[in-house]
């Protein structure tokens, strides 16, 4: 069974209904690790040592944050500046992460149509997330395209838990070792056929 | 039944180790124990120890003298000065007072003039022993009760030089020559030149203790053996009770006056814990000799006059020592804590007593009356001390705790916070704004009071009684943070807690590393050094003033703390494995150095690689080369 280690980004995370409905299904599951990054670095002091131990621990690597101006919020790129070092994740002797696995989990409060050229943001959440996407092909990892709760305003608490369970199903499906090729073709990791069914 | 010292050594240790933890266990002061196991030990009750009482009393008498030297260590120089105000006007009010209303009294009930002033005078000192001792247990020497009590002591064993003195006086039966001479070398001198060389020999002490006593010092640490180093302390002292009592001064007096030269000595921690461990077993042999001279013959013979004079010259001394408190304008608490931990007659007593009985001024039955009630009166006031703090200073001014209002019942994650300084309301105050109320445990009755008014949960008194900390909830908290500064208390109140309810999770303020060190090595996790965080943040100021970058100096501290957290964590290991205490000073300095010397050689953590370009570029730089 592969490993799964979330690494969570949010500043408040206590306030964020949608987060906590998503964390709520996942974190207890067995084999994944939740890494609340606010909560262990309150003072951004990242460590490290410990990051890149637990990197090697874990076979899937998850971005999980809120989407913050068509971005994480810092800790989380200060998490990626810090702990991909050079000569580690890449550069020549840089194979830490080779194939290992990454995605992004993000959730929007602006709604799906809002982002694309004729939408207020004008680009796709996936062009946003370009750079995270370069990160990981950098380290040598499988990006799969993100899985978006988008509109989160709007949301009822059914539909929230019904992320949730589509979440918590994502991760069973990397547990056992989904491949890059099951999401080709897909926008979102939401719409692989695997989830279809929940 | 008495028998060989050795039968006698084990019937002494086994009584105070048997009472002393049955006191402890109660909550009551050790020299409670003491006493108690003096009286069951001795003549009258199951008889293991005879008559020599008195010849062990004077022995153990040494234990006062040691306490003075220690706390003679703990003040220094200039503080003395500025307290000689308090000295001469409390004492001197305090045994005037008291002189003049127990003459009063010994006149009225048919006492020649020259036995009533010879009791008054005895009536009129308290004993430094069991006041100083019982005011230390409690941490309780730094408030203005702990204050006075010490100055009145102080003055009562300067004055005790001058009533010996003038004890001859009084004499008029022609057999004083035949009495051995006073052992002193002064008595045949006029008044003048007495003091001429009291004030010389307290220069010789100063001179000393400068130039003798802290070289020699140095040349014996040099040595390195552990027990040359009690040998020079106890030599120190005894010297000096030497010299004093050659030329008529209290040896106490004389240990203090020691103590307080070498305050400033770079030995004064070294001396302190030598001492500490034999001045606790003297004194303790000492209350227990007072235990076992009580005299219940005597008592069963005029059961009726020993018990109406004992209460008379108790509410005595207690009155005027009120008086005393109010004068000098003593809170209503702390007048109460005076007045009834000074009102017994004491040590001094048994010495003027048994003088004034070898110039024939008291008869026998006189002499045995008053050593009765002054042993009974030492007896008695730890216990009214006790009853004071249980019973009538809860309900006098500041209770023990209020009633609230309804509005906070059982909050299900309780704090408590035991201490509610300069520290403790910073800690308070955050909390309160995150609209966590701690219940809050504080010694001090003004600052009680004023939380109380701000609607705080508050209770007043001593952390270390657990009936007080059960009543502020212990059971039911879920932490309970100490920042109280005195360390000897942290360390009670940690340890008390950790053994009797261990669900609670301690958050402990350190003073400093060592104090670190014993914390952790009592078990406990979580110690906040107040030396710590607070002079990282200066001089990362300081750093940022020579121009170094706020955040790089930001990432340093908290490496810097990082580090010094693990060392810490390691050290405390070493510094338990290694009990030798007696070189501790000189360690502490040993050990900075090595502090400082790491700190040196591994100058700032290097390894914020990914944004320094440079490192990236030297190695594809390399690479290339290759």
């Amino acid at each position: 069974m592969k490993k799964i280690l979330i690494l969570f980004a949010h500043p408040t995370f206590e306030k964020s209904r949608a987060n906590l409905t998503l964390i709520e299904h996942i974190k207890d599951i067995e084999g994944v690790t939740f890494h609340d990054l606010y909560e262990r670095y309150p003072d951004f002091h990242i460590d490290v040592e410990r990051e890149q131990k637990l990197l090697n621990q874990h076979d899937v690597i998850v971005w999980h944050h809120p989407f913050y101006w068509y971005s994480c919020p810092p800790l989380m790129k200060q998490w990626i500046d810090m702990v991909l070092e050079f000569n580690w994740a890449y550069g020549p002797e840089g194979k830490a992460l080779t194939s290992k696995t990454c995605i992004n989990v993000i959730t929007t409060g602006g709604s799906k149509d809002l982002y694309c050229s004729e939408g207020t943001n004008s680009f796709t959440v996936n062009q946003f997330l370009r750079p995270f996407e370069q990160t990981a092909n950098l380290c040598g990892m499988d990006y799969f395209p993100p899985f978006a709760v988008m509109g989160t305003h709007t949301l009822s608490d059914d539909q929230l838990t019904q992320h949730g369970k589509e979440y918590a199903k994502l991760i069973d499906l990397f547990q056992n070792d989904l491949k890059i090729s099951a999401a080709e073709g897909c926008f979102f990791t939401n719409t692989i056929p695997q989830l279809k069914q929940i | 039944m008495t028998g060989s010292l050795l039968f006698e050594a084990i019937v002494f240790l086994l009584g105070a180790i048997i009472c002393v933890s049955i006191a402890k266990r109660l909550g009551l002061s050790s020299v409670i124990g003491y006493l108690l196991a003096g009286v069951i030990i001795g003549p009258y009750v199951l008889g293991f120890i005879g008559q020599e009482g008195q010849d062990i009393m004077h022995f153990a008498e040494y234990g006062v003298v040691v306490m003075l030297f220690l706390i003679g260590l703990e003040i220094e120089p200039k503080n003395f000065w500025n307290m000689r105000k308090t000295i001469v006007g409390m004492g001197g009010l305090q045994v005037g007072g008291t002189m003049l209303l127990s003459y009063i009294l010994f006149m009225l009930l048919g006492f020649e003039w020259k036995v009533s002033l010879v009791i008054s005078m005895a009536v009129a000192l308290s004993s430094t022993a069991i006041a100083l001792q019982t005011i230390k247990e409690k941490g309780l020497m730094d408030t203005t009760f702990g204050n006075s009590s010490f100055s009145i002591l102080l003055f009562q064993d300067i004055i005790v030089i001058f009533m010996l003195g003038a004890m001859p006086l009084l004499s008029s039966s022609e057999s004083v020559t035949s009495v051995e001479k006073h052992q002193n070398l002064l008595d045949g001198l006029p008044m003048g030149f007495q003091t001429l060389a009291i004030l010389l020999s307290v220069v010789i002490i100063i001179v000393a203790g400068k130039y003798l006593i802290v070289p020699m010092l140095r040349k014996v640490a040099k040595i390195g053996v552990r027990e040359m180093l009690i040998a020079a302390a106890f030599l120190i002292v005894f010297s000096i009770s030497f010299l004093m009592e050659y030329v008529g001064l209290s040896p106490a007096l004389g240990a203090f006056l020691g103590g307080v030269v070498l305050s400033n000595s770079e030995f004064k921690h070294e001396l302190e814990s030598t001492l500490e461990p034999f001045k606790n077993l003297l004194l303790g042999l000492f209350f227990m000799a007072v235990g076992a001279s009580i005299n219940f013959i005597v008592i069963a013979k005029s059961p009726l006059t020993i018990s109406g004079l004992l209460v008379a010259i108790i509410l005595l001394k207690a009155l005027v020592l009120f008086i005393t408190g109010r004068i000098f304008k003593l809170k209503l608490d702390q007048k109460l804590l005076l007045t009834f931990s000074l009102a017994q007659v004491g040590e001094f007593a048994f010495v003027l007593l048994s003088f004034a009985f070898q110039l024939n001024i008291l008869a026998q039955d006189q002499l045995d009356m008053m050593l009765v009630i002054t042993a009974l009166t030492m007896s008695i006031s730890p216990i009214i001390s006790m009853i004071n703090e249980r019973l009538i200073l809860p309900k006098i001014g500041t209770k023990e705790s209020v009633k609230r209002p309804m509005d906070h019942i059982a909050k299900s994650q309780k704090i408590i916070l035991v201490g509610f300084g300069h520290f403790g309301s910073t800690v308070g105050r955050f909390l309160r704004s995150h609209g966590v109320e701690a219940t809050i445990l504080d010694q001090d009755s003004n600052r009680v009071d004023f939380l109380r008014k701000m609607g705080f949960e508050v209770y007043y008194g001593d952390a270390t009684r657990i009936d007080l900390l059960e009543s502020a909830g212990i059971s039911e908290a879920k932490i309970l943070i100490c920042a109280i500064d005195n360390p000897s208390v942290t360390k009670e109140v940690s340890k008390l807690v950790k053994e009797k309810y261990p669900h609670v999770e301690l958050m402990i303020r350190a003073k400093n590393r060592y104090e670190a060190y014993d914390l952790l090595n009592l078990g406990i996790e979580n110690i906040y050094r107040e030396s710590l965080d607070t002079s990282l943040s200066l001089a990362k100021d300081a750093l940022s003033k020579m121009g170094f970058r706020k955040y790089t100096l930001n990432r340093q501290v908290q490496n810097f703390i990082k580090y010094d957290e693990t060392s810490l964590r390691r050290l405390a290991k070493e510094s338990k494995r290694d009990d030798n205490y007696i070189f501790k000073a000189r360690k502490e300095i040993e050990e900075q150095e090595k502090l400082l010397d790491q700190d040196f050689k591994r100058g700032i953590v290097d390894y914020d690689n990914h944004w320094d370009s440079e490192h990236i570029r030297q190695t594809l730089n390399e690479i290339k080369k290759e």
